[in-house]
């Protein structure tokens, strides 16, 4: 039996094995190279990859990707590193501007992938926890990616790098070294952009997650089996260009539908497949489909707060119970 | 024919310098002409759109043109080989000039027909070509300079002889993402030239609301590269600065700025009056017009004759007015291209405003 790797292992082994693959693959951020990345993900590339490959940026997300994108104009396939992607917000211009609308502006591919930790649960306070999926999802032309295990933390990213299109690849930060898995070796690895998993199966209601939340949908899904409820777990892991179809068969099935996200509540991503289903999925529906998010505030700090700020098992076993009597 | 410029080095700042390119007579001579035949193209170009298209309503956007700033885009990009990019922004006709876009394609993309550069994808003046080395410019600017040094970067990854020649104007330069580009093109020794045109104002604000240096080019003291200012309006001047930093550059040396001083004789664009522009200044430049002045240089070289000119002009004009015509008998991009292009691996098969789209997606790796 081969030893669990962590889901931070597998990102690393993802981004080292499409290098080894493909050598129009390299890395760009800030402190990647030699001090081998905030959370060490990158430790040891620079010394086999050398430093044409693995590029140490100044303190400018904007010029990190904007150097991905001309760096893809030259037939290059680059990989940048936000820190946090909170910081994200600070090349929000070179991703809107440029990356997304490449293709469509003048018919020239963006092959790049910006990828970077995120999301609540380690005590970031308001600048290191947040989840920006809803902020991209309206900007066509970026795909967004959030895995939700190990496998598909390896299999999206080599994906994703092998994908002609601009992505944002969301590494859930609190998954980094606290989700071990065991997966395949090497190149048997590989998980196809827009398609969900189905990973509980159950006839009462759909939940929609990803990233962190289908931890804690398999909590919620535990804890109500025993009383006869059966969840069915999607993890949606491509969120833009999302699988209508696995989704909308499923709640075909159950009759209802919980979308459950990490992010604040109001403009989150779960409006966008909650409306779908409830414009497609009307007819099947027995209970209004359900948003859990986090509520419209900052992520905070202090553990009380933060606690309480970040959706878990509880609020969605509290929505379940709220679907089921509708 | 040393020429003036101000050249800041290390911590010097505006150090008056003679620059003499070591150019052959022979190579100088060709070059110019060729240099006297583009700035003829590119103002006939700019003055089809601006008072014929425009004017006959067939134009869809404002019209941004480089009236009296041909020198800085034709004269720079003159040093370029093929397999070198550029990056320029709206008042740069000069580089699609240079680097030979076919000027029906020019015109078509002014018209908003499915013959021009873009398709009908981009508004008139954002043309690009990868084939010929033309960045495509956001309207963001300064990210235009970001793009160009990604490509520079590449070109040192790759081991490629090649530079980036960035085009930005002095309001452009306010951005943080210029400074952030040219900070980092500097700590890398990127090939890479930063081309400011500093026509003076950035739309309706003039200079002195939009940095307090003396020369823009100074602020290459900050990033430690060399910066020049130079008479943008004078072919010599840009055509020598040009040169240095290209070689410079493609020496491995690293980036330089060159601010070329300049004046824009048009509003913002063909819509603003530019009242907000003390006439005298209009008047004072008139007198400055860059091709004037390199046409009267030229024949006092006597590397050009008056019938040449003629000739030339002649020439030109039919050019002109057969690729307008040719574009302007392009059809309008059918409405359905509009869903084409968000991504490379979907095509949409089914769209209705109220529903959400049903695409096909194809694996593409």
């Amino acid at each position: 039996m081969a030893e669990p790797t962590t889901f931070l292992n597998a990102i690393r082994e993802a981004l080292w094995e499409e290098m080894e693959r493909d050598p129009s693959v390299f890395l760009l951020g800030e402190d990647i190279a030699n001090y081998g990345g905030a959370f060490k993900l990158t430790k040891g590339f620079i010394e086999h990859f050398g430093p044409d490959r693995v590029w140490d940026m100044p303190i400018s997300e904007g010029i990190i990707v904007d150097s991905a994108v001309g760096a893809s104009m030259n037939g290059l396939r680059p990989v940048a590193e936000i820190q946090f992607l909170d910081f994200i917000t600070c090349c929000f211009d070179q991703i809107c501007s440029y990356a997304a609308k490449q293709l469509y502006r003048w018919d020239v591919k963006c092959p790049i992938v910006i990828r970077g930790p995120y999301g609540a649960k380690t005590s970031g306070g308001p600048y290191h926890s947040a989840c920006p999926e809803a902020w991209f999802a309206n900007m066509p032309g970026v795909k967004l990616v959030a895995p939700a295990h190990v496998y598909d933390a390896k299999g999206l990213l080599k994906a994703a790098i092998r994908d002609d299109n601009p992505v944002i690849f969301m590494e859930s930060k609190w998954l980094y070294r606290n989700l071990k898995e065991v997966i395949p070796p090497g190149d048997q690895v590989f998980t196809p952009l827009g398609k969900a998993a189905v990973r509980r199966e159950g006839r009462h209601c759909t939940v929609v997650a990803w990233a962190n939340m289908v931890h804690e949908s398999y909590i919620a899904a535990d804890k109500l089996a025993k009383e006869g409820v059966e969840l069915e777990v999607i993890d949606l892991r491509t969120i833009t260009p999302w699988d209508h179809e696995t989704v909308l068969e499923s709640v075909k099935k159950t009759g209802r539908c919980i979308v459950f996200h990490e992010a604040p509540r109001t403009g989150g991503f779960g409006g966008e497949i909650a409306a779908y289903i409830g414009q497609e999925g009307f007819a099947w529906l027995d209970a209004p489909v359900t948003r859990i998010g986090a509520p419209d505030t900052h992520v905070p700090f202090a553990k009380p707060l933060e606690n309480y700020y970040v959706p878990n098992a509880e609020d969605l076993i509290g929505a379940v119970r709220e679907v089921m009597a509708y | 024919m040393p020429v003036d410029v101000l050249l800041t080095e290390g911590n010097q700042v505006s150090v008056p310098t003679k620059l003499d390119a070591k150019i052959s007579e022979a190579k100088r001579k060709a070059d110019y002409q060729k240099l006297f035949y583009n700035m003829k193209l590119l103002r006939a170009v700019e003055d089809r759109i601006e008072r014929v298209l425009a004017k006959q309503g067939k134009i869809l956007g404002g019209v941004y043109t480089g009236k009296g700033q041909e020198c800085i885009s034709l004269c720079s990009c003159v040093h370029l080989m093929d397999g070198d990019f550029t990056s320029p922004t709206h008042r740069e006709m000069g580089v699609f000039v240079a680097r030979g876009i076919p000027l029906v394609e020019i015109f078509a993309q002014y018209m908003g027909r499915a013959n021009g550069n873009t398709k009908g994808k981009e508004g008139n003046m954002h043309m690009g070509s990868i084939e010929k080395g033309i960045i495509n410019y956001p309207s963001q600017l300064g990210n235009n300079a970001g793009c160009g040094v990604g490509v520079a970067l590449s070109f040192k990854i790759k081991k490629q002889p090649n530079v980036v020649m960035t085009f930005s104007g002095e309001g452009a330069t306010s951005t943080g993402i210029w400074h952030e580009t040219v900070n980092f093109a500097s700590v890398r020794s990127l090939p890479v030239v930063f081309m400011v045109n500093n026509n003076q104002y950035a739309m309706g604000t003039p200079t002195h609301h939009q940095y307090r240096a003396v020369n823009l080019a100074e602020r290459g003291v900050g990033y430690g590269i060399p910066g020049l200012v130079v008479d943008g309006n004078d072919a010599e001047s840009v055509y020598e600065a040009a040169k240095w930093a290209v070689d410079r550059a493609r020496s491995g040396k690293g980036p330089s700025i060159i601010e070329c001083k300049t004046f824009r004789m048009t509003g913002h664009a063909q819509h603003d009056s530019a009242d907000y522009v003390p006439e005298k200044l209009f008047q004072e430049w008139a007198k400055k017009d860059p091709i004037e002045r390199f046409t009267r240089f030229l024949l006092k070289k006597k590397w050009i004759t008056a019938a040449r000119i003629k000739e030339i002009e002649d020439e030109i004009s039919a050019m002109i007015v057969k690729a307008s015509d040719e574009a302007d008998a392009g059809k309008f991009p059918d409405p359905l291209t509009a869903l084409e292009g968000v991504f490379t691996d979907q095509k949409i098969i089914s769209h209705k405003k109220w529903k959400t789209m049903i695409v096909q997606q194809n694996q593409n790796y």
